[in-house]
């Protein structure tokens, strides 16, 4: 993961609204602030709260002008869902690395009737040739006792693909929970470190604790 | 949301353009600042809101907003109001007096465009609104010029008398980036002294007042010649010199490094003579602005040659590889790139939240659409048009519901004669907008059946507090509207208007179907809160037995997100007629327990998942 020619990292973070792609993103652009980048962070997020697409941009470097990632050159995906993924997986240069959660949200208009799922969208990102990771960040929250680790597992997997050590991430996670809710710090650590577990290993296994 | 006004100046912190806007009102010594809720300008006043010191409000439109600013601005005080783009057409008729009047204590107006139609009803520029009312505009391209802008645009306003715009985006409001903060300045000001002839717009004053009016034009018009916000960015490859503002300056200075830049900060008035000069410098001129070619067709009726709209996209966003693609086109002739390819994969349209209790009239007036024209509004509730529901007719603006239903009422041919006119309206856009449109129904004999909505908030755009709802920006109580009297002082006959809980789905439709029966206007105001706010009350959740259920498919029509579908098979009727049949499951961990997939449940599959009890 060595950036583009101007020294300036992407990484594009994608999911539906609720999933906590924009919370993510700012633990990603606040860890880049503290190691003294240049930050800029960026969502669309046409009615988040609705069920909707939520893309967050996260450029950090010596000094980022335009907030959105070029197409075609992110460096890192980290796709909160498969079919998002696979709908942003233009957008991601091909020497870059996607990160996935496999965990489906089936949307209304599906349930519906009017569209179809598509049957295997890992295999749809695959065939792009990028490096690849996939996980069930859905089922490692799960295990672990909570749905809404999932954020957290999503920073882990995150967490060895930057350009700096995963350390500093997990500082950051921990700094946002101590502030508002001390009782889940070592949970989210322990959701996190999951997910790094996940993204390095392809079947992952939780560790019994 | 950071609470920003706790962090010391001379500190760094990310921060949204809109929560930039926020800390430099504060800084600037702004006393009172308000703002009704639009995306994507929302989140400022939510913001403002947060600092102890300052008075920050939720108006009840755009409109009032303004006239709030203006009179603390009379007063002598600073003022600020905010809105999306959409609502300066509420707050014109204030505004363009207001130009001629001027200010006193500073008055900046922030105004949001929605480019590229995130969460509204058309893209209008307001950059037009500079040149409509003879306003100053600032285009700042990320947060910390949004910060500093507004800074600048409170002295200006003073040493100017005049309401400034500083005119933001999307792709600024919701950006985050590092702002430098500074410090408070004190409120200040001085007492009010009468002046009629400078603050009572009749003609014979308004007459001497413009020209005032255009004597700031021509001060502006040098000060844009001059002002460091419009500086010239030296670069190598002269090939192109682009003219660019807001956040297409970024985009500009991402895809061409070495390009010359004359930066638009202070985009109106444009400096004229300061482009032509810099035109000279480069083999072409190119204007990047969003959207409309407003300072492109300036420069063209200066006579300076420039290309702009001809070769870059008319509306939506711009982004680096746009500008690059249009460039091409320019220099080497190509045609238009294609567009990006993109997976085919589902849209993911938003889609009502599971339990909302805007779910049952949708499911109710699905089954009506025959019998009645169905006039939306704006708000959550305009998802009503798309699937399962498919239920408005209509959207057009703010509030229209009303006046427009009444159109159909004294507009409709005879083949429509036995149709009735339903229309459907939340809360805050019926005291925003809306309550005028039910007086003009009730004054001139219209025969419309109301859904007033009334979901306790201002949904779509957050759930903000509202004249409805009882409390104020920071949570306090405040005389709570009735909406039963209003409706009946707007002149509704009493025995027509109906307070129902929309949970109670069989009554509701029953009701709904009494009502558009009648010769005369009915108001029926649905009363439970929106599943987003504290209000709420969750119940235990449902689940589908599976042996019962049959596959009709009926609590599909519902259209609740936590329905999902397990199998599908098509049937052929015995009368040939394919029927879709779908069997479900419920997301236990979503439902609320609301109760309406089970009251369209004839097999009694769907039951209280005592596992969650």
């Amino acid at each position: 993961m060595n950036g583009n020619e101007t020294g300036t990292v992407n990484i594009l973070v994608c999911g539906v609204g609720g999933q906590g792609v924009m919370t993510a993103a700012e633990i990603l652009a606040q860890t880049a602030i503290s190691l003294g980048f240049d930050v800029k962070k960026t969502e669309v997020s046409g009615m988040s709260q609705r069920g909707g697409v939520v893309k967050s941009h996260v450029r950090f470097g010596e000094k980022v002008m335009s907030p959105s990632i070029p197409s075609g050159e992110a460096d890192i995906l980290l796709g909160f869902e498969p079919a998002e993924a696979m709908r942003a997986i233009g957008q991601l240069r091909p020497a870059g690395v996607a990160l996935i959660n496999t965990r489906r949200i089936v949307p209304p208009i599906v349930s519906f009737g009017i569209y179809e799922y598509p049957d295997d969208p890992v295999d749809e990102i695959r065939k792009t040739g990028c490096r690849i990771h996939t996980f069930d960040a859905g089922k490692i929250a799960q295990d672990l006792g909570q749905m809404r680790l999932g954020n957290s597992v999503m920073l882990g997997a995150v967490a060895d693909h930057l350009p700096f050590e995963a350390k500093y991430l997990r500082k950051q996670l921990v700094l946002q929970f101590e502030a508002r809710k001390p009782e889940l710090v070592a949970l989210n650590e322990q959701a996190f470190e999951a997910g790094r577990q996940a993204a390095s290993a392809s079947t992952f296994k939780l560790q019994s604790a | 949301m950071n609470i920003t006004y706790k962090l010391p100046s001379e500190e760094k912190v990310l921060m949204s353009g809109n929560e930039a806007v926020a800390r430099a009102v504060w800084e600037s010594g702004v006393r009172v600042a308000c703002a009704y809720p639009g995306t994507p300008s929302t989140e400022i006043l939510e913001n403002l809101a947060t600092y102890d010191d300052i008075h920050a409000h939720w108006s009840v439109n755009e409109k009032t907003s303004l006239e709030v600013a203006i009179g603390a601005s009379i007063a002598g005080s600073r003022a600020f109001c905010c809105m999306k783009h959409v609502g300066v057409n509420v707050a014109a008729d204030a505004l363009m007096s207001l130009t001629l009047s001027g200010v006193r204590g500073g008055l900046v107006i922030a105004v949001a465009d929605d480019v590229g139609f995130s969460s509204s009803q058309n893209e209008q520029d307001t950059r037009y609104w500079g040149r409509f009312a003879h306003l100053p505009v600032f285009e700042p391209s990320d947060s910390q010029e949004a910060h500093d802008m507004i800074k600048d645009a409170f002295s200006l306003s003073e040493k100017y008398a005049t309401p400034v715009i500083v005119r933001m985006t999307t792709r600024i409001c919701h950006v985050k980036g590092l702002v430098q903060l500074g410090e408070r300045l004190k409120p200040d000001g001085k007492k009010f002294e009468r002046d009629p002839a400078h603050w009572v717009m009749i003609p014979a004053h308004a007459r001497e007042r413009q020209k005032h009016q255009f004597e700031r034009d021509d001060q502006l018009a040098l000060l844009s010649e001059e002002t460091s916000w419009n500086p010239v960015i030296e670069g190598n490859d002269k090939t192109i010199g682009f003219v660019a503002s807001g956040p297409a300056f970024m985009h500009v200075r991402e895809a061409f490094p070495d390009a010359p830049i004359l930066k638009l900060g202070f985009s109106h008035p444009v400096p004229v003579e300061k482009i032509r000069d810099f035109g000279e410098t480069v083999d072409n001129l190119l204007v990047v602005e969003e959207t409309e070619p407003l300072v492109e067709n300036t420069l063209k009726a200066a006579g300076i040659r420039c290309h702009g709209k001809d070769i870059l996209p008319r509306c939506g966003e711009l982004q680096p590889h746009i500008i690059s693609s249009g460039v091409d086109v320019l220099l080497n002739g190509a045609k238009a790139g294609e567009a990006e390819k993109v997976p085919s994969v589902f849209p993911r349209p938003p889609s009502m939240c599971v339990g909302c209790p805007h779910l049952p009239p949708f499911y109710c007036l699905s089954k009506l659409t025959k019998k009645a024209t169905i006039v939306g509004d704006i708000g959550c509730y305009t998802l009503g048009a798309g699937h399962p529901w498919r239920a408005l007719d209509t959207t057009i603006s703010m509030g229209a519901s009303m006046g427009m239903a009444l159109g159909m009422d004294l507009g409709r041919v005879e083949a429509d004669k036995n149709k009735a006119i339903i229309s459907v309206i939340g809360d805050s856009t019926f005291l925003h907008m809306g309550m005028q449109g039910l007086l003009e129904i009730n004054y001139n004999h219209g025969n419309v059946t109301v859904l007033l909505l009334d979901n306790s908030t201002t949904g779509m755009t957050g759930g903000q507090d509202h004249a409805g709802t009882g409390r104020d920006i920071y949570g306090a109580a405040t005389p709570k509207v009735d909406f039963l009297k209003l409706c009946e002082a707007l002149g509704v006959n009493p025995e027509r208007i109906h307070t129902v809980d929309p949970y109670e789905m069989p009554s509701l439709y029953k009701l709904i179907k009494q009502e558009i029966a009648q010769p005369e206007t009915s108001v029926i105001i649905t009363n439970k809160p929106c599943v987003l706010i504290d209000q709420f009350e969750r119940k235990p959740a449902f689940r589908v037995i599976d042996e019962n259920c049959s596959g009709c498919a009926n609590c599909l029509k519902v259209g609740c997100p936590a329905i999902n579908v397990t199998r599908r098979e098509t049937e052929i009727r015995k009368s040939g007629s394919p029927f879709e049949r779908a069997w479900v499951t419920i997301d236990t961990a979503a439902c609320t327990g609301c109760d309406l997939c089970r009251q369209t449940c004839v097999y009694d599959a769907i039951v209280v998942d005592q596992a969650g009890v």
